[in-house]
């Protein structure tokens, strides 16, 4: 089964911590949103593999825009 | 011997010496805990100027920085042109989003209010007290904006106080946003609004604008700039005046605002028991402008199935963006995977609407 993690504030990408095929557990940090001068981390709803990610560093995100998929366990 | 005559450290005095060192003060917490430091910094150097016996910087028709004060200050010119920089950087989607959260940003007034009856009632003159309370609002230009036109003689020591509370947003909060709220609150997400159309977003600093102006009228210069600016922003034709009113004329505008502030700081004028009182009622104001947001967030919530968490009601405070900065930090730190700093930007906003609207009422009753 396949889970979306969505962008949870408008900002830009000030970071992608993690990589396509990348092993992950359940709130594990998967990407930075700068808002506001201020770095929001965005958690794994579910623990599994990392199989898509959509954003890099710099792109300006909308609200419940999808940042990646992630191929649950 | 007319140079001995004429030199300065003779005629200096014990307040001036103490004053250096609450200019050093500020300058050192703006280099080393970088509180506020595009304001504090030229403030501080300002002090220390203006404690120089026979410089003459200040003196009335002829003073270097006598000349900036009266014509950015005592003209009124500099805290508008700060407001057209501030404007162009609101983004207003978080208020148009959910307007409900405007109440919030208007209940943390109330410490402005409350705080001026207090100040009246120790002895302060309408004025005065209209001034000390505002120090609530924590918006600096507001703050400087209204004194000038009441309380000149408090115009440096209630600045100070606004722009400190400001630095101290990150201190002051917290505590009292975990005394009025349990951890349920503190946790509840809430829900996204509607998306905002980029044609809602020119309309509303037009409508905003007439409507706020024609109800208190005091307030326009502060009101009319800071809409100008929003719409700058939101035209997205005019990216160059944009560009412009955010960075560098709001550069230029803060060097002269800032060391005009420092100057008129001077021994006489500032050590006065008067001036504790004032950071003391500054600190109430803040505290109870605070305090009602969140109580104002949490009686809403008896009304609705759709919970506003309640801190973010704290960021009616306008001190913007750092007040919404501590909502996300606390609200985090209660459930990290609560996002709140786009929902507290609406109260936060609003917050510094109001307090120029506060202003612009205090202004039209007592002026």
């Amino acid at each position: 089964m396949t889970t979306e993690v969505f962008v949870p504030l408008a900002g830009s990408i000030w970071q992608v911590l993690v990589k396509v095929g990348d092993e992950i557990d359940e709130d594990d940090e998967l990407v930075v949103i700068e808002a506001l001068k201020m770095e929001n981390p965005v958690y794994a709803p579910c623990a599994g593999t990392v199989s898509e990610i959509r954003v890099k560093k710099g792109d300006i995100v909308e609200d419940d825009d999808v940042l990646m998929i992630i191929e649950e366990k | 011997m007319a140079v001995f005559e004429n030199m300065g450290l003779l005629a200096l005095t014990p307040g001036m010496v103490f004053m250096w060192a609450i200019g050093l003060i500020l300058i050192y917490l703006a280099i080393t805990r970088q509180y506020e430091p595009l304001l504090l910094l030229p403030i501080g150097f300002g002090i220390m100027l203006a404690n120089l016996p026979l410089t003459y910087l200040m003196e009335p028709g002829e003073g270097l920085i006598w000349r900036f004060y009266h014509y950015g200050i005592e003209w009124e010119v500099i805290p508008p042109l700060i407001f057209l920089g501030l404007g162009a950087l609101t983004d207003f989607s978080a208020v148009l989003s959910q307007p409900r959260l405007i109440f919030l940003g208007a209940a943390a007034q109330v410490g402005v209010y409350v705080t001026f009856f207090a100040a009246y009632a120790m002895g302060f003159t309408l004025q005065e007290a209209a001034t000390i309370g505002i120090i609530g609002g924590a918006d600096g230009p507001t703050t400087i904006y209204l004194s000038a036109k009441l309380a000149p003689h408090l115009l440096g020591a209630s600045a100070v106080a606004a722009y400190s509370y400001m630095a101290m947003v990150p201190l002051i909060l917290p505590p009292i946003m975990k005394l009025l709220t349990t951890e349920a609150e503190r946790k509840i997400r809430m829900k996204k609004g509607r998306k905002v159309t980029t044609r809602e977003k020119q309309v509303f600093p037009l409508l905003a604008a007439m409507v706020i102006i024609l109800l208190v009228p005091a307030s326009a210069p502060l009101i009319a700039m800071f809409m100008l600016g929003n719409l700058f922003r939101e035209s997205k034709v005019v990216e160059r005046l944009n560009e412009a009113a955010q960075n560098a004329l709001m550069n230029i505008v803060t060097i002269f605002l800032g060391i005009s502030i420092g100057a008129s700081m001077n021994a006489e004028n500032f050590l006065r028991k008067e001036v504790i009182f004032i950071f003391f009622l500054g600190l109430f104001a803040f505290s109870v402008s605070a305090a009602s947001g969140i109580l104002l967030a949490k009686f809403m919530n008896l009304f609705t199935s759709n919970k506003i968490n309640p801190l973010v009601g704290a960021a009616g405070v306008s001190a913007v963006p750092m007040a919404a900065r501590v909502v996300q930090k606390v609200g985090a730190n209660a459930d990290k995977q609560n996002y709140l700093l786009m929902f507290a930007m609406g109260p936060n906003i609003a917050g510094v609407i109001g307090t120029v609207i506060a202003a612009g009422i205090f202004i039209s009753i007592l002026q």
